[in-house]
């Protein structure tokens, strides 16, 4: 069942990805994106990473996505329905893109990967904060000095010379 | 399903998907979706490494940068987007073309 | 009571502070007020009195043996050291006296003499530049920065000789001034050089040490001290380089007082006395005779001079000659003694001079005539009544330097005709110099009489002249009172009352010490000499300034003898006297002219010869050679391979210019290729 439940949400997240980057129209990309990160998230649930799965829920979908659709809201015209975006160079792209995910994945099949067995499931909450306190303080703070300067810049940027 | 590799090919998949769409799409918007999948390709990455690697935390932590550089760098580069929309009257990334010679 | 090192910060300061105004006027002298020239005073007053304070405690001290000593290291190469410093005892000690003295003086007359010269403060920087140099050479403990030192009076000589070089005669006599000093300077370096060959060290005493050790000894000696003096023959202007000094009066009249009569011109008889101790008995006797014929040569060319500079100036030839026989029949104190003497009334009678031609040049100026000849004894007469002053001080110098008890003169010039007879006495064969001597006395007397009576005494050739000549102003009389009055004889003999004999300080606190040649004469021998022969040179000398002065009374007095008759009797004399023994004229024709013909000669070879044949066709070759490789070059190079290779690398350019599309993508594409190649290369 957990096979399943595994293979089902791999193939909504790699689907939606697809769509997304082939999808003719913009607002069906944003959407599709929805659906490749809670697909993403159900991955990370897989992976045993509960808090990860929630932030990424929270931010991703909460709010870069969110973003996402402001942004193409703001740059096309709302009355247009269709807003429909095209591709450039899709053949040589998709040959290089095809080329690198060759050699990548006989990276990851020729590797011998070395598989910790009888690893126990644990709250990772916990841990993560323990962690983050600890042993990652000083790029804590700089993850937030950067958020502040993030903030400050996008606002800088996008407001209206006077 | 309870394999590195499984999760190391779809992180992969898509890796290449993302890096497809920030090579093609015209809109600049649609770019950055293709940025944002590939920054989940990465994290998908760590998470798999974390979990086969005895539940390493750092692991988590490193992909809780991640998502704190993605939330960063979305928001500039919307503010980005609009500001070349506000310049261009466009935000077609191949029409932006002042880097030429 | 001095402490050494007092003396050296004293030295130092006396060396240093003339340079120092040197420096300030040179650079900014004319911007300042007054145009510097109280900077260059100030420094010289101050040296002045340092000197003058030194002075005091060397009678304070009353130390014949007193003796200082201060170096540094200059350069040490192990083997190679030169050591350089001061050297300070009585005898610098009174010769600095008198070089800030006669430059104190000097300095002050220029204040009126050159008064809106175009070149004042440069003047100022010039004069304060010849003290530096002239106090160096009298401070000075080596060969080494002596020569140095030697040279930059050269220098500053020929500056202030070339003061007013628009005028042709003045940058001639410069040149010829500091050319004639280089010839006697090739001698006095290759005189050190010897000494230091033979004993290795320029300093003083070690020097001495090493001649009295036999280091270097026979002709060599010799040959060395000859050396030396040849650098005192060209610089205190002795036959045969006697050429020089004339021509000198072309300078400023101070500046001929400071360095053509009292002290640069003393620097070779200084450097003589200086360096007694280490001239065998051979180098003596030349300078003994090369002293006694300068002497007598230069007094007989004076007498029909007409020009009161030059007549000054080869009195000053004469009396140098004096000194250096001196030096050469061991009586050395006696040369040093004149010296002292003779640098007080010479200066005080070129200040006189200066006096009279300043006068005549102020009168001429206002008569709007430039045509008479300012410094033409023939055009004076009868100054007394309108210059008493000038008149006064310089007639005291003139009785000074003739030999007239109660002066100066008499002291010192007695000192050293008693040395030269008591020499020959010792050595009856070298009669001549003695003769020399008193001669020379006796024509002394008769020319300064003669140019103190054309000049000041009988009727006025010029009347309109005469009518507008008044006295100096104070600052050109005032030098002229001091020195007339330092020619008394009470200042060299105090502490005793003898107008008859020299005893007195000078004698007591300067020695003469041992020549440090073995064999040669001491001090205590030659002294004995000299004592012996005393009371007859005193009468000898007496008699022939009487002689001399009586002979001037008759013929420009009372005209009981007529000038120009002597001058016809004696027809070939005196044309030979008045052409100066035809110097100038006999080196141009014998040393100047065939030199530039030889120089022509090896001209022509050059240019005409070597240049046009060998130069030019290398020339021609060349130019033949250089059009063929031309050709080659633009024609067959160029056009294909340079210019080749450029086009095809434009061509490629354009080609390549159309990868930069600008398009961010595009250039993400080409890196992700540039990825996938890398990654397969690796892989294989």
């Amino acid at each position: 069942m957990a096979d399943f439940t595994f293979w089902i949400v791999v193939g909504l997240t790699l689907g939606s990805a697809f769509m997304v980057v082939q999808s003719k129209n913009l607002l069906y990309s944003a959407y599709a994106l929805l659906f490749s990160f809670m697909g993403v998230t159900g991955l990370y649930v897989f992976l045993w990473a509960d808090f990860i799965a929630v932030v990424q829920v929270v931010v991703y979908v909460g709010g870069i996505l969110i973003l996402i659709i402001f942004g193409i809201m703001l740059t096309n015209k709302i009355t247009s329905v269709n807003i429909s975006h095209t591709s450039v160079q899709k053949g040589i792209g998709t040959l290089a893109v095809l080329g690198i995910a060759t050699l990548l994945a006989y990276m990851v099949f020729s590797t011998p990967w070395i598989e910790l067995a009888n690893v126990e499931q644990e709250e990772t909450t916990a841990s993560i904060g323990r962690l983050l306190m600890m042993d990652y303080l000083l790029p804590f703070e700089a993850a937030s000095l950067l958020l502040l300067g993030a903030l400050i810049g996008a606002t800088t940027l996008s407001r209206k010379e006077d | 399903m309870d394999s590195l590799t499984n999760y190391l090919v779809v992180s992969v998949v898509l890796f290449s998907l993302g890096l497809f769409g920030v090579i093609t799409r015209r809109n600049g918007v649609a770019v950055l979706m293709g940025v944002e999948l590939i920054l989940n390709s990465a994290n998908l990455n760590f998470l798999a490494f974390a979990r086969f690697g005895g539940m390493n935390m750092a692991g988590h932590v490193f992909a809780l940068f991640v998502i704190v550089l993605a939330a960063a760098e979305a928001a500039v580069a919307l503010a980005i987007i609009i500001n070349i929309f506000n310049n261009f009257q466009t935000i077609n990334v191949d029409e932006v073309s002042d880097l030429k010679q | 009571m001095i402490t050494g090192n007092i003396i050296t910060d004293f030295s130092l300061l006396i060396l240093f502070l003339p340079l120092a105004a040197f420096t300030i006027n040179i650079i900014v002298g004319k911007r300042l007020p007054r145009q510097g020239d109280w900077v260059s005073i100030g420094a010289i007053l101050i040296t002045l009195v340092l000197s003058l304070s030194m002075l005091l405690n060397m009678f304070m001290n009353w130390d014949s043996d007193f003796s200082h000593e201060a170096k540094f290291t200059w350069i040490d190469l192990g083997a190679f050291k030169i050591e350089l410093g001061f050297w300070v005892d009585n005898i610098t000690i009174v010769m600095l006296v008198v070089v800030s003295l006669i430059s104190s003086m000097t300095h002050i007359f220029s204040l009126e003499y050159l008064k809106g010269d175009v070149r004042y403060s440069r003047y100022y920087a010039y004069l304060g530049l010849f003290t530096f140099s002239m106090n160096g050479i009298v401070l000075a403990n080596n060969l080494i920065s002596l020569y140095v030192f030697w040279e930059l009076v050269g220098v500053s000589s020929y500056l202030l000789i070339a003061h007013w070089f628009e005028k042709p005669s003045a940058a001639a006599a410069g040149k010829k001034a500091f050319l004639t000093n280089r010839v006697g300077d090739i001698g006095f370096f290759i005189g050190i050089m010897l000494m230091f060959t033979a004993i290795g060290s320029f300093n003083f005493q070690e020097v001495f040490s090493g001649v009295s050790q036999g280091l270097i000894g026979g002709s060599l000696l010799t040959l060395a001290g000859v050396g030396l003096f040849m650098g005192a023959v060209g610089k205190s202007s002795q036959f045969p380089l006697h050429i020089w000094l004339p021509d000198a009066m072309e300078g400023p009249t101070p500046v001929s007082a400071l360095m053509h009569a009292a002290t640069m011109v003393a620097a070779g008889v200084y450097l003589t006395v200086r360096l007694f101790p280490l001239f065998s008995s051979d180098a003596l006797l030349i300078i003994a005779y090369v002293g006694g014929f300068t002497a007598f040569f230069a007094a007989s060319i004076a007498i029909t001079q007409n020009d009161i500079k030059k007549v000054l100036a080869y009195s000053t030839v004469s009396q140098l000659g004096y000194m250096i026989l001196a030096v050469g029949v061991g009586n050395y104190i006696a040369a040093f003694f004149h010296l002292l003497t003779h640098a007080m009334f010479k200066a005080c009678l070129f200040y006189g001079s200066g006096s009279v031609i300043h006068a005549m040049h102020h009168s001429l100026h206002e008569l709007d005539d430039h045509k008479t000849d300012p410094q033409d004894m023939r055009n004076m007469g009868g100054f007394k009544s309108k210059m008493p002053i000038t008149y006064w001080t310089m007639t005291i110098a003139t009785l000074a330097i003739s030999g007239v008890p109660f002066f100066s003169g008499f002291l010192s010039k007695d000192a050293i005709l008693a040395g030269s007879l008591g020499f020959a006495q010792h050595y009856p064969q070298h009669f001549l110099l003695p003769v020399f001597g008193f001669g020379a006395a006796a024509i002394t007397a008769f020319y300064m009489f003669r140019l103190i009576f054309m000049t000041f005494h009988g009727e006025s050739k010029m009347p309109k002249v005469f009518k507008r000549i008044h006295e100096s102003p104070r600052v050109m009389t005032f030098p002229l009172m001091l020195l007339s009055g330092l020619s008394i004889f009470i200042f060299y003999t105090l502490p005793y009352f003898n107008p008859l004999s020299d005893h007195g300080w000078f004698t007591e606190l300067i020695l003469a010490g041992d020549s440090v040649v073995p064999g040669n004469p001491t001090a205590h021998e030659i002294g004995e000499g000299v004592h012996h022969a005393h009371y007859t040179a005193m009468a000898l000398s007496l008699l022939v300034a009487g002689l001399g002065i009586g002979l001037s009374y008759l013929m420009y007095i009372k005209k009981k003898l007529s000038a120009e008759a002597w001058a016809k009797k004696m027809g070939f004399m005196y044309k030979l006297s008045f052409n100066k023994y035809y110097f100038d004229e006999n080196y141009d024709r014998f040393l100047y002219q065939p030199f530039l013909k030889l120089s022509r000669a090896v001209a022509y070879v050059d240019w005409d010869l070597y240049d046009k044949y060998f130069i030019n066709g290398f020339g021609r070759i060349t130019k033949w050679l250089s059009f063929l490789t031309g050709r080659i070059d633009y024609d067959g190079l160029d056009q294909s391979i340079v210019d080749g290779l450029g086009r095809s690398v434009q061509g490629f350019g354009k080609q390549l210019k159309q990868v930069q599309t600008g398009r961010l993508q595009n250039y993400m594409l080409f890196a992700l290729v540039g990825v996938i190649i890398i990654l397969v290369i690796q892989t294989i």
